[in-house]
């Protein structure tokens, strides 16, 4: 009985069993991006080479570009914000008898059996009939900028959602009634109660709309007429230039990489009680 | 301040309908509110439903009742249309394999994270796990595309492109399979072990089938991200064709998903067939929606039975 207790703790049989999956993340996510780091301070012979660095960061339409994809991820992610967070609110507290779940799967799961390309160009089309038949005027034509930030919303809106949502059923429901019979009127209950109890939900809605934005390049290709590159862009034209032009488009995924642990650092900091989860949806 | 007076019996039955009016303005607003995003998320899709049923060269333009787009998609005969349903088997083929795949390996995946004994090790695969989430998409590709060409130099392949995509769904796995292994009662497995069950035995007949909800529910979110994926095919995805097509004399001899055939017609703008295809898309969504409807009701149904024969029983 002692030994078979000592087997069983030497040898932990569940706990061995993810080791498939941490040598799968180790061989394909972590060490690919250990290897983008390399290859972002050298050449395409894997000597150390800088000047890249300094091409990149003393072009001034690259700075515009870095500049413009600032701008459209900002304005995404605000009117996400503003337009998830009462869904998701009507979704996580409003009356019982929405079917919260069947409503997220609506959102969140199927439209995406269309491909995101195929939704784009719909999207595009669409809004392009709209705006001829109603102001005639095309809108990815002349006013690009409005264009990508509405195809950006279009599809980053139910990941907006998602994070909001799963802050909000944890919500503590009797600290806004408590509010609210403490004589707080609706404004102040939201500014005071609602707003930092779902503060975690909100970065991490951030997160997720902010991020993928900086990289969309095919919303910002076809919803801005050709006319919008941004970060993903450039990327995107490197890599596709041959294995020579890995190594500028590391730099600017190291750009980028910098900007997304900033993010992770900032929900870390607000979120003490450990990351919402994104399952539950079925 | 709060008045401290008896109201009288009409003044109390005023304000509890008052309060069931606003009740009722309330739920109604927020329905309103919340199917009329849902209207915005599926307009694009009722758009090009709607201009499938005629031949017009660009959407927006209605030149009668037609359903040249199904014919064309259904002959055989026409290139988009073969190009389509060739996509289409090919990006079935993608997802299935890639979330039976990542199921397989996240599924374990989660129960090794969850039963670890060293918290370390259980937090850094936790948060290697999140990276991907986080990562942006073309970052990632781009690794995978520095990991295989540029190091091990490798072409791209059906590999390759299994493998990104198992890097898009994996973490969604291991984040649905998770709060179904905390939600279980850890005392039926030492029961299972008890009763003379192996270890494996005792995984596969108790734990398994209890955390099968959320191996589902992982499935479908890895199926539907591989369809819904772009980025990565464009990168990891291979050349030449599984498979060689004959339409017309034509060889269909490039590997295309639908994603990547839908960017190909971008510029020279959708071809019919594809808004037709669009339409049956839709469709299919739409029947998924009524079938959860009509399930969901016969689940309010059930429910309320019980209730009632509860209190009939009491």
């Amino acid at each position: 009985m002692a030994t078979a207790a000592k087997k069983q703790r030497r040898f932990n049989f569940r706990g061995s069993l993810c080791m498939p999956f941490a040598v799968f993340m180790l061989l394909f996510v972590i060490f690919p991006l250990c290897l983008i780091v390399y290859f972002a301070f050298t050449d395409s012979s894997g000597h150390l080479y800088l000047d890249n660095w300094g091409k990149i960061f003393t072009d001034s339409t690259k700075w515009l570009v870095i500049g413009r994809t600032f701008l459209i991820a900002f304005l995404t992610t605000v009117f996400c914000i503003l337009i998830a967070y009462p869904i998701a609110f009507i979704l996580s507290n409003g009356d019982r008898r929405i079917r919260k779940n069947k409503i997220l799967v609506y959102i969140f799961i199927l439209p995406m059996w269309v491909n995101f390309v195929l939704r784009t160009m719909a999207l595009r089309d669409m809004v392009n009939w709209f705006t001829s038949t109603l102001f005639n005027f095309q809108l990815t034509s002349t006013h690009p900028l409005v264009g990508v930030v509405v195809g950006m919303v279009y599809d980053y809106l139910p990941f907006a959602i998602l994070p909001l949502y799963n802050q909000m059923i944890k919500m503590d429901k009797s600290q806004i009634e408590a509010a609210a019979d403490l004589g707080a009127n609706p404004v102040q209950v939201f500014i005071k109660t609602i707003i930092p109890m779902t503060i975690p939900g909100i970065i991490s809605a951030c997160t997720m709309t902010f991020m993928p934005t900086m990289s969309s390049y095919v919303i910002a290709y076809y919803m801005g007429n050709g006319k919008m590159s941004i970060i993903g862009t450039e990327i995107e034209a490197y890599a596709g230039s041959g294995t020579q032009g890995y190594n500028p488009a590391s730099i600017l995924s190291l750009v980028m990489l910098f900007i997304i642990g900033l993010s992770i650092f900032a929900e870390k900091l607000f979120d003490k009680k450990g990351e919402t989860r994104e399952g539950g949806i079925w | 301040m709060v008045e401290n007076r008896v109201l009288s019996l009409e003044e109390t039955n005023r304000a509890l309908k008052r309060k069931a009016i606003s009740n009722k303005t309330k739920h109604i607003f927020s329905l309103v509110f919340v199917y009329f995003f849902m209207l915005l998320i599926y307009s694009p899709l009722i758009y090009i439903t709607i201009f499938a049923f005629t031949s017009a060269k660009t959407t927006g333009q209605w030149t009668g009742f037609d359903m040249k787009a199904f014919v064309n998609l259904f002959s055989g005969r026409n290139k988009d249309g073969v190009e389509i349903w060739n996509a289409t088997l090919n990006t079935m083929i993608v997802a299935l394999t890639s979330a039976t795949l990542s199921v397989l390996l996240g599924t374990l995946g989660a129960i090794g994270i969850y039963y670890s004994r060293n918290k370390l090790w259980k937090k850094s695969l936790q948060f290697i796990n999140q990276i991907p989430i986080v990562n942006a998409e073309i970052v990632t590709a781009l690794s995978l595309c520095v990991l295989f060409i540029s190091v091990a130099r490798l072409e791209t392949s059906f590999f390759t492109l299994i493998i990104g995509h198992m890097i898009l769904s994996l973490p969604y796995v291991v984040l649905s399979v998770l709060p179904k292994l905390e939600q279980m009662d850890p005392s039926l497995y030492e029961a299972a072990m008890d009763l003379g069950a192996t270890q494996r035995r005792a995984l596969l007949t108790v734990v398994i089938p209890d955390i099968l909800p959320g191996i589902l529910s992982g499935f479908m979110l890895a199926v539907t991200l591989s369809l819904d994926d772009y980025v990565i095919t464009a990168f990891t995805a291979p050349k030449d064709a599984l498979w060689e097509v004959e339409v017309g004399g034509n060889f269909l001899n490039e590997f295309k998903t639908l994603s990547t055939y839908v960017e190909g017609t971008m510029k020279l703008g959708m071809p019919i067939e594809l808004r037709s295809f669009t339409a049956i898309l839709f469709g299919v969504i739409l029947l998924v929606m009524i079938g959860m409807y009509i399930k969901n009701g016969v689940d309010i149904r059930k429910q309320k039975r019980i209730r009632k024969f509860r209190i009939r029983r009491n």
